[in-house]
């Protein structure tokens, strides 16, 4: 039953994944991939991993849907590109069917028995305090990843606010929206908040010792702020802000000071000591929490001046 | 045929769609849409060695896990620097595609 649903569920992925891939209208591929990114979490849990299906269902499908969705509704009255040429569409053809032929012979040629990290984690776990292994590798064993990571995504929002035009800096990224106050947009943006809020804290806390955790519960965090600011009823705060520049290093610092304790506490970088091993791990998870979230909303790109169309 | 073995299969043919569609488009909002259809399918590769590499008690490699939410989270952020770079284009240029001659304005468009 279960080899049968697998089945089913790639086939339709693959199909999706077409769909995105050789469609033709540009919005139509959006939509697809944000089915695509649906689906994809699904098989995750079908996999095992439901940690990542939690963050595939909702960064790579949501939020780069989103963001999708907002770079098509801007480029609808681009100049149309021309196609491709026969030649090109060879090249690609035979190029995407050798990459997919060699992985594919490399899978059926994998080792046994498959190498494994797992007893390690498994041997190691107690001392970090928390029960859910994805955190205890993210935060304790491999914390050096997650602490570069969330330095890359800053980086990232910073080389978006270096390409916003000069007239528009240092003011508001984006302009206020307004929408009809006694419209469905605006009832969502006001019954849904609350819940979000309540559901994205408990993610985040659970994510200690089940499923779950900041990079989830920070997604949900941001979407239900741009809920609010597409709605009109909240701003996007100007790029000058105090508060705003305050909780985008807070992650960052707060990592790295906890990183020098470590130092002090235990002679490495980073090091835990396994006495407060779990206090310290829950510290960098409060301190990353307001930079994701503020992060992960501000990469959408601003919403547009309403034209005539609304 | 084991479970793992079917995903990291569908894997290789997403990466191989993915790359044809890298490719073919020349749309750089598709070539976006294209990469993060490769990416997924790396995701899910890696995702197939996790589950091969069950055992202690858990679904699956716990470190690969970890490694592919970092993955994801990182994939998001190169795209949306993409998709501003190419919002940027467009405004400065009015152009959306890295074509060395400009398109022509007088084309039809299409049906």
């Amino acid at each position: 039953m279960t080899a049968w649903l697998d089945s089913a569920a790639l086939i339709l992925l693959i199909g999706l994944a077409a769909w995105v891939v050789l469609g033709r209208n540009t919005f139509a591929a959006v939509a697809g991939f944000i089915a695509y990114g649906m689906l994809l979490g699904l098989v995750w849990v079908e996999l095992q991993g439901i940690d990542v299906a939690m963050t595939e269902a909702a960064i790579g499908g949501g939020l780069t849907g989103a963001l999708m969705i907002g770079a098509a509704r801007r480029l609808k009255s681009a100049a149309p590109v021309a196609p491709a040429t026969a030649g090109t569409l060879v090249i690609a053809i035979g190029v995407g069917a050798a990459m997919a032929a060699i992985l594919a012979a490399c899978v059926l040629a994998l080792p046994n028995p498959a190498p494994s990290l797992a007893s390690l984690v498994a041997g190691n776990i107690a001392a970090t305090g928390v029960q859910n292994p994805i955190t205890a590798v993210l935060l304790a064993f491999r914390s050096m990843d997650t602490l570069l990571e969330a330095v890359v995504l800053l980086l990232a929002l910073i080389a978006v606010w270096s390409l916003a035009p000069d007239a528009e800096w240092p003011g508001r990224i984006g302009v206020p929206q307004t929408a009809n106050p006694n419209g469905i947009l605006a009832y969502i943006a006001r019954v849904l908040p609350p819940i979000g809020l309540v559901i994205g804290f408990y993610i985040f806390w659970a994510g200690a010792d089940q499923p779950g955790g900041k990079f989830q519960a920070a997604t949900i965090l941001a979407a239900m702020w741009l809920l609010i600011i597409s709605a009109g009823l909240g701003k996007t705060p100007p790029v000058s802000s105090r508060w705003l520049r305050a909780g985008l290093i807070a992650g960052p610092i707060g990592f790295i000071l906890v990183g020098a304790y470590g130092v002090a506490s235990t002679g490495a970088f980073l090091g835990l000591p396994a006495a407060y091993a779990k206090p310290l791990i829950v510290t960098i998870e409060i301190a990353l929490l307001p930079t994701l979230t503020l992060i992960l909303a501000l990469l959408i790109p601003p919403p547009l001046r309403k034209r005539a169309e609304a | 045929m084991t479970g793992a073995t079917l995903h990291g299969l569908a894997a290789a043919i997403l990466i191989g769609l993915g790359v044809f569609g890298l490719i073919a488009h020349a749309s750089p909002l598709r070539k976006i849409l294209a990469f993060n259809i490769v990416g997924s399918g790396v995701f899910l590769l890696a995702g197939a060695l996790a589950r091969r590499g069950a055992e202690a008690g858990f679904g699956g490699d716990p470190v690969l896990h970890a490694i592919l939410i970092t993955g994801i989270v990182v994939a998001f952020s190169a795209t949306a620097m993409a998709t501003a770079m190419l919002l940027r284009l467009r405004s400065v240029t009015d152009r959306t595609t890295l074509a060395e001659t400009p398109p022509r304005h007088d084309a039809d468009p299409p049906a």
